[in-house]
């Protein structure tokens, strides 16, 4: 895993004497060793939803195995005073030591409001928010460098697409989502570098409706492969499939619902951060406070490639996860001219090149040249 | 009995009678799915009204749910079907995170009437708008509301995730937060806040204001026949607008102060649905101001039940909805019973083979 690059040293100090008061914290349940170790797991939408919740869902899942562990679950959870009410309610009322928030809008105010009164509590968020010296201690955030996956995904669609138009069908234009949509093109168009990939925002993270009828109109259009960062892929892999197009999918594998147009996909693999929290909550180590991790780390898979992904696809998505896996590939990256947005404006200077984990990617605000849409 | 005291005894006894119906169905539906229905019961109770944590979580939920009902009751009594509470709602949070960006404002009671004030403002134009475009152009109420609605969500994520947006609001894009002062806090030192405070106070002033006021008298008449309101003279479109903008106001003050109690600042984590969840609460209250209050403090508990029955049964969120499903048509369908002879029922129960009563006593009673 990838602690936070910055202020390591400074925060040293502090981190020993929390990690003092953490090992006292969790006295209490050795003394009563058949008590089990609770932590909850909270979802903004449904469990089974072919994406987002369901990848948490499924490190979840796995985890219930382990022994002397009870993993409370609720779903369908606004980002309202609801949320904390059911965080206090797996503090209060199950016992849950360790909770595991998933919704990026949990954090701020939900977590915030909630983590300095029970100090004792351990809170792990999915999105990456935390920040040394302004948030408290037991809360902490992870996430994966996915965009490595969206990558790969275009790679594959760059080989396998035939208009040479690739698209991609986005909720909002975040950071986290640009950056997706650049990778994608940015992998397609170093297999064939006259590649265009047209996004669409449908506004919000589960809208249905819009989705298919993004994925309609892209398909008119003459797009034949498709990528995504909404909630729920279901009905942009469905609806591409049903068009006769290909697509590869997001956060969890979407395989099954179209495996004729189905090619690879970006999965998160959350088990790897969810044991490293566990373990430390359970030996009482520090609370992890800022986990991140790609390929390499393993924080983040890609699907297993569908029967119709040519050997030449599949050989170089392979030598290029090879070398994200050994550490030393770029996505984006200046090269000889610099990188241009698709408004003609430099946005990486040439010969630059950014590290995964440089925090300018973090605030990326623009879609490269190559992708038809604006922010 | 007295007829009054009868009066009660129904409009209470049957919903209730409604309810406990609808927990034996769900028990019976759920035990086929291996759960003990005894087991289920407890917790729902335990959940939604157990104990003083599980109070605050149902007075929590309900707080925001008797603002936006009263943004379908009151229109409803002057004749109208509004159900874009929530358009209403969202533009009521904007306003009231948007003041604080456009004037410097004083911190504490007068800076909070003030964001709180605009909000209010903002939701009651805007249905104050459905209002007009029917008494003035003769646009359904209902269909308009509802599109107008999506209108104002649309303008809302215009405005945070565009001129208004605060640029550190990367991934979640928000409007600034309001300062501390301009924040309102728990009731007591518990975790709910004042908003049920609000909603309470709005559903009792609104129902005294109808019952026993000249303007409520006057409205009640246009929402019965805007004809005959015409006819005696009552101003009936203005008595219909200001009903549209008190009900928007109502909506719009749920959506200031969910900005100013939870989240702090506008942002899409507003549109949930509580102007939707209002339009369910209402009908269920037959827009009765008073009852709009335990109709939303049972749904409030239905919220919190669920959340525990996931929790400890690991049901899907599905479940509480079809409980909620079932309740609330049991308690429609109630309704049918409202007017029933009880007298002749339990006659004829008790005389199956009897020769049956004339039934001229039974005609001019039910309806």
């Amino acid at each position: 895993m990838n602690h936070h690059h910055t202020k390591r040293r400074a925060s040293l100090k502090s981190l020993v004497s929390i990690g003092a008061a953490g090992t006292l914290g969790m006295l209490n349940p050795r003394v009563h060793a058949q008590k089990p170790f609770t932590f909850g797991v909270i979802y903004v939408g449904p469990r089974d939803d072919f994406g987002y919740n369901q990848a948490h869902a499924q490190a979840a899942a796995e985890l219930k195995k382990l022994p002397g562990v009870k993993v409370v679950e609720e779903e369908n959870v606004p980002e309202t005073a609801a949320v904390q009410k059911t965080m206090t309610g797996m503090i209060a009322q199950d016992g849950a030591s360790l909770l595991f928030p998933t919704s990026f809008g949990y954090f701020d105010p939900h977590i915030l409001a909630l983590a300095p009164r029970n100090a004792a509590v351990r809170f792990s968020h999915c999105g990456g928010l935390w920040t040394e010296g302004k948030h408290p201690k037991n809360v902490g955030s992870f996430f994966g460098y996915i965009d490595e996956c969206q990558y790969l995904n275009g790679v594959v669609a760059g080989h396998m697409t035939k208009s040479n138009k690739i698209g991609f069908v986005a909720a909002k234009p975040i950071p986290q989502v640009l950056r997706n949509i650049n990778a994608f093109l940015l992998g397609a168009r170093s297999v064939k570098p006259a590649i265009t990939c047209s996004a669409i925002f449908t506004g919000d993270w589960s809208m249905p409706v819009k989705e298919a009828e993004a994925t309609n109109s892209l398909a008119d259009q003459g797009v034949d492969v498709f990528t995504m960062h909404v909630d729920g892929p279901k009905v942009v892999v469905e609806t591409a499939a049903k068009r006769g197009r290909m697509v590869c999918g997001y956060h969890a594998s979407q395989a099954k619902l179209a495996p004729n147009a189905y090619l690879t996909g970006a999965e998160w693999n959350w088990l790897t951060a969810y044991k490293t929290i566990i373990d430390a909550a359970r030996a009482g180590t520090p609370h992890p406070n800022f986990l991140r991790g790609g390929l390499k780390e393993g924080y983040v898979k890609s699907s297993a490639y569908g029967s119709m992904v040519t050997d030449g696809a599949r050989k170089n998505a392979d030598d290029i996860r090879g070398k994200m896996m050994a550490g030393n590939f770029d996505i984006f990256v200046g090269g000889v001219g610099g990188l241009k947005d698709n408004k003609g404006n430099i946005v990486i200077a040439a010969g630059r090149s950014l590290k995964q984990t440089d925090i300018e990617l973090e605030k990326m605000n623009y879609l490269v040249e190559g992708v038809i849409g604006s922010v | 009995m007295a007829p009054a005291m009868r009066q009660a005894f129904v409009d209470v006894g049957l919903p209730v009678l409604a309810v406990f119906a609808s927990l034996l169905l769900f028990g019976i539906v759920v035990s086929f799915g291996g759960v003990n229905p005894l087991e289920l019961w407890l917790l729902l109770f335990r959940g939604a009204f157990g104990d003083w944590f599980s109070w605050q979580n149902t007075l929590q939920r309900a707080a925001p749910l008797m603002l936006t009902a009263l943004c379908v009751a009151l229109p409803a009594r002057a004749g109208l079907v509004v159900i874009g509470g929530e358009g209403a709602l969202v533009l009521g949070g904007l306003a009231c995170a948007a003041l604080p960006l456009a004037l410097p404002l004083p911190g504490g009671v007068v800076g909070l009437a003030l964001v709180c004030g605009v909000g209010a403002m903002a939701g009651g134009l805007w249905i104050a708008l459905v209002g007009a475009l029917r008494e003035y152009r003769g646009i359904n109420e209902t269909i308009s509301s509802l599109l107008l609605a999506y209108v104002a969500i649309g303008l809302f994520k215009h405005w945070v995730e565009g001129p208004l947006r605060d640029p550190t609001s990367l991934n979640k894009p928000s409007t600034p937060a309001l300062a501390e002062s301009l924040r309102i806090g728990g009731i007591a030192g518990s975790d709910v806040h004042w908003g049920l405070v609000f909603g309470v106070v709005a559903c009792l002033l609104f129902s005294v204001a109808l019952r026993s006021t000249v303007w409520g008298f006057s409205t009640r008449v246009v929402g019965g026949n805007t004809k005959a309101a015409q006819l005696v003279g009552l101003a009936a479109s203005r008595l219909v607008l200001l009903a549209c903008a008190l009900g928007g106001a109502c909506a719009g003050l749920a959506g200031a102060i969910e900005v100013a109690a939870v989240h702090t600042s506008a942002n899409a984590s507003l549109i949930v649905g509580y102007g939707y969840a209002g339009i369910l609460v209402s009908f269920i209250a037959r827009h009765n101001p008073v009852a709009v209050i335990p109709v939303a403090i049972l749904l409030g508990g239905f919220g919190a039940a669920g959340s525990l029955l996931q929790r400890r049964l690991g049901l899907p969120d599905a479940s509480v909805l079809l409980l909620q499903g079932i309740a609330f048509v049991l308690i429609l369908a109630s309704e049918a019973l409202r007017d029933a002879d009880w007298r002749a029922i339990w006659r004829r129960i008790l005389q199956p083979s009897g020769p049956r009563p004339s039934s001229t006593p039974l005609g001019d009673r039910t309806v």
